[in-house]
Formats: C-alpha cells, sequence, structure tokens
C-alpha cells in the first residue's frame, strides 16, 4: 500500500495565503531590482519618449487648432493625451519584450521554470510589475513633466481621481503583461519568432492609440481598435486621466481583458508543460 | 569599400535566404510598420484639408523625400546604431581584427532583402504626390538633388548616433531621439512646430535641410518663419559639414574604443 | 625546415602601458573616478619562429595586451611594434599579416556556411584564389573539417567551430598567429588534435604563435618559452625549464605557478 496517494507536492498552494504572497512580492521586488540595474538605458529612454512627446504634440496641436474639439478633446486635452502615450511606453513596454521568459524558451532553459512548484504565469506577473514600477518611475514621470513645463498639461482634479488613474494604468499593465506573456510561449511552439513580433508589434503600435488617438480613427476602423485589448494599454489609461470617458466602463472594460487574457495565458502555460514534460521540449 | 560593402551584403542576404517564411513574415511586417506613419497623414487629412499651410499632396511630397532619403540612409547604414549591442557582445573586437573598415562591417551587419521595403514604400507616396502637384521642370530638378543631400544627412546622423554608442555604451536609444526623432520630424512641414524648434534644426542639427527648406523651393512655397531665401540651395553645404562631422566624430570614437571583458 | 637562421623580431613591446578610467557610484549623484592599470611597463620581445605562452591569473592583464598586440585598443604609453607595424595606427594592414583567434567568441559568421565564411575572407583578406585553394585543402585535410564545409557556423560543436576558426585565422598564410584561449571548452580528444596541429604548424611552416591559455597542459606540451603577467607586469619570461626552477619542491607545473600567482598576495 502507498504511503502517499498522491505524490507529495510543495505547490504554493498547499501554502499558506501570506506566505503566497510574500513569495511573489519578493519576485516584484527582484524585478524592479533587476531593472534599475540599467539605469542608463531608462534615462535614455525617458530622453527618446521626451522627444518624440514634444515632436508629436505639435503635430497634434497643428491638428487641434485646424479642428478645434476633435474627438471631444481640447488643445490641451490632446497634448497631454500625447504626453501620456510616451510615458506608457516604458510600464506598457509597447514596443514589445520585458518578459525574460521569451529567451528562456527559445534557450529552453523555460523547461526548468514549467517545472517548478510555483506558476509561471503569476511569476512572471510579479517580475513584469516590478519592471513596470521602475519604468514607471524613470520613463513614465519624467516625460510628463517635461510635456507639463513646455506645453501645459490637463491634470485630474482630485485625489479620489488619481485614484482611478492609477487603478487603470496598473490594468493596463496586466493586459500588456498578458499579450506579451502568450507571445513569449508561442516560442514553445514556433521556432522563428521574429517574424510574429514584428506583427505583434505593429498591432500595438496602431491599435493602443500611440500613432494617432483611436478616436479620430474614421468608422469600423475605430470601432473596431477602441474594442480590442490594445486600446486598454493607452487609449483607455490616458482616457481616465483626462476624465473624458466613463470610467467605471472603461475600468470594466480593462479588468475583462485583463481576465481574458491571464486565463487563455494559464491554459497556454498548461499546453506548454505538458509539451516539454511528456515531448521532452 | 563599396566592393566590400557588396560582398559583405550578398554574403548576408545568402544567409537570410535560409529562413524564408520569417523573411516574408518580417518583410510584411517591416512594411506594415512603415505604412502606420502614412496611416496618421491619412487621418489627419480625414479631419482637415491643410496642415501648418500645407494640403495632403505638399505633405505627401515633403513626407516622401525626407521619407526616401531616411530609407536610403537607413537601408546602407542605419546598422551603426546597433554598435552598443556588437561592443557588449565582444563582436565589435572580431570587426576590428579584419582587414575592411569597422564602419562598413558595422553598416552591413546582417544585410536582408528586407532593407529594401522601406526605400519603396517612400518612393510609392513621393510618386504619388508628384502626380498630383504637377512641378515645372524648372523647378524639379532640385527633387533629386534633395534626396542626395537629405540621403548624406541622415547617414551623418546615424553615424553620430553610432559614435556617440563609444561612449554611451549603455544607453544606445539615446541615438534613436536623433535617427527616429529626426525621421519623424520631417514626416510633416516644419512649420507646425515652434519657431525655436525650427531654429535649432537649421543652424545646429541640419535637418531642415533634408526636405524643408528645398522642399520649399521645389513647391515653390513661401517660408512661414521668414529665413533667408539663399537657405533653399544650402542642403549640398549642410550635408557635406555634417557628414565631415560625423566622419570626425566616429574616428574619434574608434580611436577611444575601450573594449569590455578582461 | 624553414626556419630563419637568424630571427627577426616580429612582435616588439617597449614601456607598453594601459590604463583605463573607471567610474563608480558612490552616491546619489557622486562619483569616484579612478584610473586603473590593465597593464603597466611591459617590455619583451618575440622573435620569429618562436612558440610562445602567455600566461596569468584572470583579470591580470593578459587580454588588454593580446588586445593592444592586434589593433583592437591603443596603448596609453609605449612603443608596439607588431610584424614591423604599429598596431593601432596600422590596424588593417596588420590584419593582412596577422592571425587572430578568440576562444571565447568565433569570428566566423553565425549563420553562414563554413565555405560561405571562408569564401569570404579569401575576398576580404584579398587571396588569391590558387593560393587559397591550396591553403583550405591543406588545413581542411589537417583539421579533419572537410565533412563540416556545408555546415553553418551555429550548427558546429565548440570543437568543429574552433577548427573552423583557426582556419579562417590561417588562410591568408599570416606570420604571426595569436591565439586567446583557444582550447577553452574542448574535450580531451579535441584538445590533443589541436595541439598537435598547432606544434606542427609552428614546427613546419615556422609561424610564430602566441597563445594565452589557462591550461597548463598546452604549456608544456606546446611553448618553449613561456611569459607569465600578473597585475598587469611581467612577472616571468624564461623556458619552460626556468619556470619549474622557480620552485624546485614543487612536482607539477600546476603547483609551479599557483606560487607564482599567489606569491605577492604571501609578502603582502
Amino acid at each position: 500500500m502507498p504511503i502517499f496517494r498522491n505524490p507529495p507536492r510543495i505547490a504554493p498552494a498547499a501554502a499558506p495565503r501570506e506566505v503566497v504572497f510574500q513569495l511573489y512580492l519578493r519576485v516584484a521586488r527582484y524585478g524592479f531590482r533587476k531593472h534599475a540595474a540599467y539605469r542608463a538605458a531608462a534615462v535614455a529612454g525617458a530622453f527618446t519618449n521626451t522627444v518624440f512627446g514634444i515632436l508629436r504634440a505639435y503635430v497634434l496641436i497643428a491638428l487641434w487648432e485646424a479642428r478645434p474639439g476633435l474627438a471631444g478633446y481640447d488643445v490641451a486635452q490632446a497634448v497631454t493625451f500625447c504626453f501620456l502615450t510616451q510615458a506608457f511606453i516604458g510600464p506598457m513596454q509597447v514596443f514589445g519584450g520585458g518578459i525574460e521568459l521569451a529567451e528562456r524558451v527559445r534557450s529552453g532553459d523555460a523547461a526548468i521554470d514549467l517545472v517548478r512548484p510555483a506558476s509561471l504565469q503569476l511569476w512572471s506577473l510579479a517580475d513584469d510589475l516590478g519592471r513596470a514600477a521602475y519604468l514607471f518611475l524613470m520613463r513614465s514621470v519624467p516625460p510628463t513633466l517635461a510635456g507639463a513645463a513646455l506645453f501645459g498639461i490637463v491634470v485630474p482634479p482630485s485625489p479620489a481621481a488619481w485614484g482611478l488613474v492609477a487603478v487603470s494604468v496598473v490594468l493596463g499593465i496586466v493586459v500588456s503583461f498578458g499579450v506579451r506573456y502568450l507571445l513569449a510561449l508561442s516560442a514553445c511552439w514556433i521556432l522563428d519568432d521574429r517574424g510574429l513580433q514584428q506583427v505583434a508589434l505593429v498591432l500595438m503600435m496602431f491599435f493602443s492609440g500611440m500613432v494617432v488617438p483611436l478616436r479620430i480613427i474614421p468608422g469600423w476602423l475605430g470601432a473596431l481598435a477602441e474594442a480590442l485589448p490594445w486600446a486598454a494599454m493607452v487609449q483607455v489609461p490616458a482616457d481616465v486621466y483626462l476624465g473624458a470617458t466613463d470610467v467605471p466602463r472603461a475600468l470594466a472594460f480593462q479588468a475583462a481583458w485583463a481576465v481574458a487574457l491571464l486565463a487563455l495565458g494559464a491554459l497556454l502555460t498548461r499546453a506548454a508543460r505538458r509539451k516539454v514534460v511528456i515531448q521532452g521540449g | 569599400m563599396v566592393r566590400t560593402y557588396a560582398l559583405l551584403a550578398a554574403t548576408w542576404m545568402r544567409a537570410a535566404a535560409q529562413y524564408p517564411a520569417s523573411l516574408v513574415m518580417l518583410t510584411a511586417g517591416s512594411f506594415a510598420a512603415n505604412a502606420l506613419d502614412i496611416a496618421a497623414i491619412w487621418i489627419i487629412f480625414r479631419h482637415t484639408g491643410t496642415l501648418g499651410g500645407f494640403t495632403l499632396a505638399e505633405v505627401m511630397f515633403l513626407y516622401g523625400t525626407g521619407g526616401v532619403s531616411f530609407a536610403l540612409a537607413d537601408m546602407l547604414f542605419g546598422n551603426v546604431d546597433k554598435l552598443s549591442r556588437h561592443i557588449r557582445a565582444g563582436s565589435f573586437d572580431t570587426m576590428l581584427i579584419r582587414p575592411a573598415s569597422p564602419f562598413v562591417q558595422m553598416a552591413v551587419d546582417r544585410f536582408t532583402p528586407q532593407r529594401f521595403g522601406r526605400p519603396a514604400q517612400a518612393v510609392v507616396v513621393l510618386w504619388l504626390a508628384l502626380a498630383e502637384l504637377h512641378v515645372p521642370w524648372s523647378r524639379a530638378w532640385m527633387i533629386p538633388v534633395m534626396i542626395l543631400c537629405g540621403t548624406v544627412i541622415f547617414t551623418a546622423v546615424f553615424t553620430l548616433g553610432g559614435a556617440l554608442q563609444f561612449l554611451l555604451t549603455d544607453a544606445p536609444e539615446v541615438a534613436n531621439a536623433f535617427t527616429y526623432g529626426g525621421s519623424t520630424l520631417t514626416q510633416y512641414p516644419l512649420s507646425v512646430y515652434g519657431a525655436e524648434l525650427v531654429r535649432a534644426v537649421t543652424y545646429i542639427v541640419p535637418l531642415a535641410f533634408v526636405n524643408w527648406q528645398p522642399g520649399l523651393y521645389v513647391l515653390g512655397h513661401e517660408d512661414p518663419f521668414g529665413l533667408p531665401h539663399w537657405l533653399r540651395y544650402a542642403a549640398p553645404v549642410a550635408a557635406l559639414t555634417l557628414a565631415g562631422a560625423a566622419a570626425l566624430a566616429w574616428r574619434a570614437g574608434v580611436r577611444r574604443y575601450r573594449s569590455t571583458g578582461s | 625546415m624553414e626556419a630563419p637562421r637568424t630571427p627577426e623580431t616580429v612582435i616588439e613591446l617597449a614601456q607598453v602601458g594601459r590604463t583605463f578610467t573607471v567610474s563608480r557610484r558612490t552616491g546619489v549623484l557622486r562619483r569616484e573616478r579612478r584610473v586603473v592599470h590593465a597593464v603597466r611597463d611591459l617590455s619583451f620581445t618575440v622573435r620569429a619562429g618562436e612558440f610562445v605562452g602567455y600566461l596569468g591569473p584572470n583579470g591580470a592583464g593578459k587580454s588588454t595586451t593580446i588586445k593592444m598586440l592586434t589593433g583592437i585598443l591603443a596603448p596609453t604609453a609605449g612603443r608596439i611594434s607588431v610584424a614591423g607595424l604599429d598596431p593601432a595606427r596600422r590596424r588593417t594592414a596588420l590584419a593582412r599579416r596577422i592571425g587572430v583567434v578568440f576562444g571565447q567568441r568565433t569570428t566566423l559568421w553565425w549563420d553562414l556556411p563554413l565555405r560561405d565564411s571562408f569564401e569570404l575572407i579569401r575576398h576580404l583578406y584579398k587571396v588569391d584564389r590558387v593560393r587559397y585553394r591550396e591553403r583550405l585543402d591543406r588545413l581542411t585535410e589537417l583539421l579533419g573539417l572537410g565533412e563540416f564545409l556545408a555546415t553553418p557556423v551555429r550548427q558546429l560543436s565548440l570543437g568543429q567551430r574552433m577548427r573552423g576558426d583557426i582556419t579562417a585565422a590561417l588562410l591568408h598564410d599570416p606570420a604571426v598567429l595569436v591565439l586567446d584561449e583557444p582550447t577553452i571548452g574542448l574535450d580531451v580528444v579535441s584538445k590533443a588534435a589541436m595541439r598537435e596541429f598547432l606544434r606542427d604548424l609552428n614546427a613546419q611552416q615556422g609561424t610564430t604563435v602566441l597563445l594565452t591559455t589557462h591550461d597548463l597542459g598546452d604549456i608544456e606540451r606546446l611553448c618553449r618559452r613561456v611569459m607569465l603577467i600578473d597585475h598587469g607586469r611581467l612577472a616571468f619570461d624564461g623556458t619552460l625549464d626556468d619556470l619549474r626552477a622557480t620552485a624546485p619542491g614543487e612536482t607539477s607545473l600546476e603547483a609551479v605557478v599557483t606560487r607564482l600567482y599567489t606569491r605577492d598576495r604571501l609578502f603582502q
């Protein structure tokens, strides 16, 4: 008669909840510190984001001077939108990547991660939130302040409004993580994923609102853009900041995409584990 | 130099042909990425007839000329902005022990047919703009001149961006502000930007000579900033000056290069 | 047996130094700048046909010396001459006269088949087609590379890749071969084959070889002369027997070298 009916598991599910929480808090802290090692790169990124913010602001000002009140924004809101999009590049990782997992899949090290007694997805998410926190400080604050100094930007009216902005930004980061996690795991099945990454980048750039505000995209394309998950990363948090949207609805939209993408990610993780454990990678 | 470049480019393309599927995806992807800029212009002109005092065809002309210049410079030499990656990986060392210019080796590194996509796209936009504009021959001679000068200016900017990475090896993104920033700047008429910015890109980093000053000549357009008229012919001078500065900066960078590792 | 009777000097260093300025963050905005001497007051000569082992603990200045010899780094003090040229000033001309192999990284093109890499090197180094064919045939035969010529470099094993790198470095028939840890990571069989090849190259072609390594087996089996660098200075220069004589009580070369490496630390 076997002593253990099931093999003993040191899974975090068996551990007390606060221990699990502390584990992921620690992972997030390491994620923060890991990126803090690349301070020069972050400063350079903030500089580049600021330069692009200034260039794009001038174009938007010219457009809004020709068409005041376009998309329901006034000029000050349009300029603010422009600097917010640049500020979100770092934490939302608009140009892709940021998840170490992708390289680990390619090098085969992900096999170790997949059989670790902790959720790979939660581990990566905690790490990514740490990364986002650092990049928020280094790459979001400076371009926004530069925009405020050079052009003047609008500011949420109350602490409560700031709180909603914070919730919306965190949800945006989770949605961004959800998409990038799926892309990173796809490397388990697709051998050369550079093409896929390139396509993902184009979708992200356009449908997040980075290129132009989604609201001025005409017709069905605009409607489609506002319904896709990329909108939750830049356009929606920017609108929450500007107070230019129905906030509870906006947050619900972001939360729905976050849950859907994380669920899909969990399914894909399970498939990846099966592939690694049964087929040996 | 040209022979070495052609030789290495052909070899890299042969290597890239080993992954045809990825090549197709990458080419399509980069084509779409560049199309985003055109999409932005199209969306803007859905909402307004003129931007900064220029019509859609005129903006497309500026986008097309600036775009062709940037794309040619990027295709031939844009890779030098990946210098910091090669320094950190140690592969710049191996370029230095070969009997060929490290600049050429950097520029041509990983040359793929994908690099032809961008110039092709800009040429199409320029051609559409010219079909609309009916520029008289008496002014059209400037178009090839400005594209050549613009290519030299952007090549110099890429080179300066690369040279900067000898110093800022950990922060290569700074170069993007000038290279891709310069490309973004020249996509729209400079009249949308502030007067100080325009003065800076006329007299300090001469990006105004890529397509703005000579473009005003071709379009027969008044200068909204009222800068001297002779500036319209000054693109070759600006291009040569910047190219000289870039060459000096690159040489200085190679000379004071400190290889990584022990 | 073409070894010249009065061997000329092929490598000469006179009071060579190389400093690096390192800045370290000591506070939020404060930085401390420090000048580090990677190599200081280094002088030696290597004559044609010699096989010299260049030893030293990690961080002693070995790679810095190699990089200065090959023109990758310019010295901050002193004078260097390799194959009659100043490396930092005449880097391109020097490249045609010397061969360089880094054990830690390949100089071959990752995605290209070996043959294409070699063909490219023929063009870069402007090697005459007939002589190229002769040398390539000979080298592939000696190094057993024939069956891998169509394989992309990324698919080669470390040992195969290293043989490819050696071939690439020798296609233009250099007078001097500089090897930076060429046997690192190789298995015993590959290592033995590599050593045999290098010994024959030196003995039969008269190629001057300078080799850095941490593997004392390389030194024992190949080098008639050993130089040892420590803290950026030349700590020993002599024959293998001279080296053993520095520590008469020790039986293994390993123990002799360990003693030299830790010498100042004992006295400090």
